[in-house]
């Protein structure tokens, strides 16, 4: 199945687990199925309208998959799904 | 809550944030998790926006992964950021808490005329609705 990177900051939703395994078929398959997985991490990754947050970055074997074909990209059994935040802010 | 520096990290972190005056900058900080929490390494990161830098910091993903990669390598946490408000207050803005991450320590420095003058730092609540003020204990090192 594959494989969800989890970053530290969102770990403590998913009992301090780094990594998560789902079952999907495409990227945004995995993103439901970690929600599911894990209801309290939610909040921290989609906004009100179902929408994931700007932040949220997802590499499919380290390739930004804005690259490919984003939440459409398919999966395979092995593949690894990194979730990495992208941090900003300002005054 | 409390975040425990020492002295030569915090001022690490003002050195950093100083050099980029007028414009923002930010780091990560790497350590041990509990209560409180305790910095072992500052990692400076330069500032990836490319347009209104004087009130904004972004730290891409590649540069996230970096720090997670060292942080798991010494067997650390990646506990947090710092970054600079340029001749402004160091409380965070409402687009602080928009991009902000739960669990992340937040120190911001209030970088007046070129010089840190005030550190604070901040975590997100639970509902994404605030930030709570985080204690900043400075420990001398150990020789």
């Amino acid at each position: 199945m594959p494989r969800i990177k989890i970053p530290t900051p969102l770990r403590y939703y998913t009992d301090q687990q780094a990594e998560v395994t789902v079952q999907a078929g495409t990227v945004a398959e995995a993103m439901q199925a970690l929600v599911a997985q894990y209801p309290a991490l939610k909040p921290h990754l989609y906004n009100g309208d179902g929408q994931l947050r700007p932040f949220v970055n997802l590499f499919l074997n380290r390739k930004n998959i804005r690259d490919l074909q984003g939440l459409e990209t398919p999966l395979a059994e092995e593949d690894e799904l990194m979730l990495i935040p992208s941090i900003a802010g300002g005054c | 809550m409390t975040l425990i520096l020492t002295q030569a990290q915090l001022q690490a972190i003002h050195l950093h944030l100083e050099k980029a005056y007028p414009e923002e900058s930010a780091g990560f900080l790497l350590g041990t998790d509990g209560e409180p929490r305790y910095v072992q390494h500052i990692l400076p990161i330069q500032n990836a926006r490319p347009d209104s830098r004087h009130n904004r910091y972004l730290i891409e993903p590649l540069d996230y992964l970096h720090a997670e990669d060292l942080a798991a390598r010494w067997k650390m946490s990646l506990l947090g950021v710092f970054h600079s408000h340029p001749d402004h207050p160091n409380i965070p803005s409402e687009y602080d808490r928009e991009w902000a991450q739960p669990f992340f320590s937040y120190v911001i420095v209030s970088v007046e005329n070129g010089k840190a003058t005030s550190t604070r730092c901040w975590r997100l609540d639970e509902n994404r609705q605030q930030f709570l003020e985080e204690t900043i204990q400075i420990e001398q090192e150990v020789a």
